[in-house]
């Protein structure tokens, strides 16, 4: 099966090591990824905030490029995106003046939306279409001995849950199971990062990352597993300001494919690894030029 | 010394506002809150809000346009979805905070000093020239005109996306941008 990748904006910027990780891990597992060819931005929480119409006929931009190419399902990694899109087809579906504002806009330049093509999350293509024992067999350096606290952040099972449970998704648990690492009880999963929040009202959004980055070390966690490159960058980025405002919470924060490259031998560098600001400990089953280079990233 | 008054009259409703928020897709359930408070609790915002959202859902139906539009509650809902999928009434409490953010940006009556509207307005201008966005031009544009002292404070961070290669002032644009704007512009036109 072959899917349209349409990696948004944040993939092509500062969460391109989920790019860099996700693409070689999915050719690896033999999907077949083929760029949106000029995608636009799907609008993300701002534009639904400013005018839902224009929203909607944004996204909808999208889904009918996908449609005009032939392709079957659209591969939405970031969970902003996959929700837009999401949301943005159940809007069309269900109200009809909604369906003609997207119509009026699409005769307006040639484009056409006839069909709601599935719109899917990595978590949902690796657990429903390649499964996890196919992930299993893949796997050449176990994660033996790592801790992981697995955070799907708010948007990706709700509010729609289509593949995972909205109140305890379990799907990049399996997933993280079947690459030999061991999985914390981490009951805030779901809990919100403070979104946009950490930049625009920092003493509100802040305290959220925090509580989520406090409750992983506790939990006993050697590192914080994403599948959203907001979640990742309000994780990683304000380590200094949470321990000057609360207490040190300093926990590195990866991309679960960035665990799944290196669980198929590919090395940290490859993985993106490198990009984070707190970096990860190199793994004691990382093959020796890897493990020396997550030491390198780690400087 | 000045004193306000702190209990609202029936005087200060905006009649019709309730109804017209109920004619919003998605906002249709408002009617049926039983104020049992779920949002509230679940909401992990509502420590710093003006009004829980169980206030700001109680407010809208009754018509207290003006409280809620100058709310700094709306700003503050991050769109995390936990009141949608708890409300018992399964009303869409996330969608309605979506249409009382549109109202006030509209009408203009959000709390001055407030980054999150002007970052939003921003981040439409960027999609609608370009097709894409640029999260460091985006939050550079959004603290220039807020509040550049904090631009100062995010210097560390900066400095540290470019040492992790994640720093970049190039813009992306799409090749249909002319496409997009005209696609954008046919939904003034049908209003
Ligand atoms: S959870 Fe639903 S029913 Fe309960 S107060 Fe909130 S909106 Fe009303
Ligand atoms: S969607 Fe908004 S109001 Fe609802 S729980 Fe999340 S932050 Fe609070």
């Amino acid at each position: 099966m072959k899917y349209s990748y349409y990696p948004g904006c944040s993939l092509k910027g500062q969460g391109r090591a989920y790019e860099e990780s996700l693409l070689p891990v999915m050719r690896h597992l033999g999907i077949e990824l083929e760029e949106l060819p000029d995608w636009n931005c799907c609008g993300a929480t701002a534009y639904m905030a400013v005018d839902e119409g224009k929203a909607c006929v944004a996204a909808s931009r999208n889904l009918a490029i996908a449609e005009k190419a032939g392709l079957q399902q659209v591969l939405a990694p970031c969970s902003a995106c996959y929700l837009v899109l999401n949301k943005t087809q159940h809007l069309i579906h269900d109200y009809p003046q909604i369906k003609s504002a997207v119509d009026r806009a699409m005769t307006s330049v040639n484009l056409k939306y006839s069909t709601d093509i599935p719109v899917r999350h990595p978590l949902d293509v690796l657990i429903s279409d390649v499964g996890v024992d196919a992930i299993k067999q893949k796997v050449t350096h176990p994660l033996k001995g790592l801790k992981v606290a697995p955070y799907y952040g708010c948007q990706i099972v709700r509010p729609y849950a289509t593949f995972d449970d909205q109140f305890n998704p379990t799907s990049m648990d399996r997933i993280l199971e079947a690459l030999g690492a061991t999985m914390v009880q981490f009951p805030l999963k779901t809990k919100c990062c403070g979104g946009s929040l950490t930049g625009t009202l920092p003493e509100a959004g802040l305290r959220l990352s925090y509580i989520i980055l406090k409750e992983a070390i506790k939990r006993g966690a050697d590192v914080i597993a994403t599948v959203c490159p907001l979640c990742l960058f309000n994780l990683d980025s304000f380590h200094g300001k949470i321990a000057a405002k609360w207490e040190s919470a300093r926990i590195p924060t990866v991309y679960f494919t960035q665990l799944m490259g290196l669980a198929f031998g590919m090395t940290a560098k490859q993985m993106g690894l490198q990009r984070g600001l707190v970096p990860m400990k190199p793994l004691a089953s990382a093959p020796a030029c890897c493990a020396a280079r997550t030491a390198a990233a780690a400087t | 010394m000045e004193m306000t008054r702190t209990i609202k009259y029936e005087a200060d409703r905006v009649k019709g506002f309730g109804e017209e928020v109920m004619s919003v897709p998605g906002c249709e359930k408002l009617k049926d809150c039983i104020q049992c408070g779920t949002c509230s609790g679940v909401c992990p915002l509502s420590i710093y809000m003006d009004f829980t959202p169980r206030q700001v859902i109680e407010m809208t139906r009754f018509d207290f346009k003006n409280e809620v539009l100058g709310s700094k509650t709306i700003w503050l809902c991050a769109s995390c979805y936990a009141c949608s999928v708890e409300c018992p009434q399964q009303i869409g409490i996330t969608d309605i905070m979506y249409e009382l953010k549109q109202r006030a940006i509209k009408e203009k009556v959000y709390p001055r000093g407030l980054p999150t509207p002007v970052l939003a307005q921003e981040f439409t201008k960027m999609v609608h020239d370009y097709g894409r966005v640029n999260e460091i031009l985006l939050a550079t544009k959004m603290y220039m005109k807020t509040n550049p002292l904090a631009a100062m404070g995010m210097s560390t961070l900066g400095l540290g996306m470019i040492k992790t290669g994640r720093f970049s002032m190039i813009q992306e644009k799409i090749q249909g941008r002319a496409d997009l704007a005209r696609m954008l512009e046919t939904v003034d036109e049908g209003k």
